[in-house]
């Protein structure tokens, strides 16, 4: 059994269908790019997976934990996958230290003083535990960015959803968020990542997935992908002829 | 002919003013209170309680604070319960300004970008749970000039319950003219009461406006 199976997903926002039947299913420990043009779905399907848009059709599961419409599933599914967004999402009006530990506490019902624990200890692995104190307005895009992501893993889901991570960041910044992923997939988490940093798919991913109207165009090995891309859509989209 | 000074007319107003300002007390405090609930149902996830909300909220702003005041005081009566005034003028006055501040509320609660919902909703918060922790602290913020604004049409409705007998500051300006004949002075110094309430409140919702936009800068 893969650790997320998506099976025949259908996805509407009225008349305009977004996804058209999507297949795919991920193993535990593989890291996937999803690459395509705006509109083509990526996004959408990303959302899915953790329940940020309910699905029209098919179906979604992460280790066991269905897609359902209710609250008590819905938990279920968003405590094993982390999601971390384009625009970072930190809670402005709480200190890095409080935006790590407030769903540990919040959620999970974990202790004041484990939560703090394990908040510095996840602060200290993006870099950041000397920024514990400071308030979110205080830090650049990719301090930020990787609080975020301390604050996901501080939930200790089994996969991640990275929806475009770097694409509000001033070029100097990628970097620096780049490497705290490269180190997560080298220690074998799951990730699922929304990406246009072609070289860090090549690198770093395990499968790539191209996108286009809705349908998974192309799927493969980010060596055969990237370099013998099958369909005009994705030579196209690569910039290859 | 007894002969009135001003001192008179003040200490007889002074007197009724402890009832306006308890009456705007008691209607802002269980207005917010009753606000709250509604707040909440307005923004519900079940559509029943959202469609509830909004009938009531537009049922209250869209008629006269006079005409609930009197459904409140007469309208009771004829199903041969006997309302006092000062129970209609609190129970009016408090549905009247919870429709107010719902609505003030609501706006304050959808200013918070889309993404702190989506951010708590991925880490596993229920509604509750993030209303609580995450969008209502960050919407209180904004919340407070408005609010504090709003007190001043509280204290200003509060004038309107002399009509169904109570007394208060209007009310009592009211008596005291008859006895003294002097309107303008009374009446004067009515208006001048209500401007020392009303006019510290106005001035403090823009200072705080100002001092929190400055917190806010970077958000």
């Amino acid at each position: 059994m893969s650790l997320i199976e998506i099976t025949e997903v259908r996805k509407s926002f009225g008349p305009n269908e977004v996804l058209k039947g999507i297949n795919l299913d991920v193993e535990p420990g593989e890291v996937i790019a999803i690459i395509g043009k705006s509109g083509s779905g990526k996004s959408t399907l990303l959302r899915c997976i953790n329940g940020l848009e309910m699905i029209s059709g098919g179906s979604i599961s992460v280790a066991g934990a269905q897609l359902l419409d209710d609250q008590l599933h819905l938990k279920t599914l968003r405590l094993k996958v982390g999601m971390i967004f384009q625009q970072f999402n930190l809670f402005p009006h709480l200190t890095v230290g409080g935006n790590v530990i407030l769903s540990q506490t919040v959620v999970k019902k974990t202790a004041a003083k484990t939560a703090e624990a394990m908040a510095r200890k996840m602060l200290d692995r993006v870099g950041l535990g000397h920024k514990f104190d400071a308030y979110p307005d205080e830090l650049s895009g990719g301090q930020q960015q990787r609080v975020a992501i301390a604050r996901a893993l501080a939930m200790e889901p089994i996969a991640l959803l990275c929806d475009e991570i770097t694409s509000a960041l001033d070029p100097e910044l990628v970097a620096e968020v780049l490497a705290v992923v490269r180190e997560l997939a080298a220690e074998g988490m799951t990730l699922l990542m929304v990406t246009h940093e072609m070289k860090f798919a090549r690198d770093v991913c395990s499968r790539v997935v191209f996108m286009h109207q809705g349908r998974v165009h192309e799927i493969g090995p980010p060596g055969e992908v990237f370099s013998n891309p099958q369909t005009p859509e994705l030579k196209q989209f690569l910039g290859v002829h | 002919m007894t002969e009135f000074t001003l001192w008179d007319i003040l200490r007889n107003l002074l007197l009724a003013t402890r009832w306006t300002i308890v009456l705007s007390l008691v209607s802002f405090v269980g207005g917010g209170a009753v606000g709250l609930l509604l707040l909440f149902a307005r923004i519900s996830a079940r559509k029943a309680v959202r469609v509830f909300a909004r009938c009531y909220i537009e049922l209250f702003q869209g008629t006269p604070l006079l005409m609930q005041l009197f459904i409140a005081f007469f309208g009771l009566g004829l199903f041969g319960i006997a309302v006092p005034a000062w129970l209609a003028a609190g129970v009016a006055l408090i549905l009247w300004a919870a429709s107010f501040l719902a609505e003030i509320w609501r706006g304050c609660v959808e200013a918070i970008a889309k993404g702190q919902w989506e951010a708590s909703a991925s880490l596993g918060m229920g509604r509750l749970q993030q209303m609580r922790y995450v969008i209502l602290p960050q919407a209180m913020r904004i919340a407070i000039p408005p609010t504090v604004g709003f007190s001043v049409q509280v204290i200003k409705g509060t004038a309107l319950t002399s009509i169904i007998g109570f007394v208060e500051l209007s009310k009592a300006g009211t008596v005291v003219t008859n006895a003294t004949f002097q309107p303008f002075t009374v009446y004067g110094l009515v208006a001048l009461i209500y401007f020392a309430l009303c006019w510290p409140l106005s001035k403090s919702s823009q200072i705080l406006e100002r001092k929190l936009n400055v917190a806010h800068r970077n958000h």
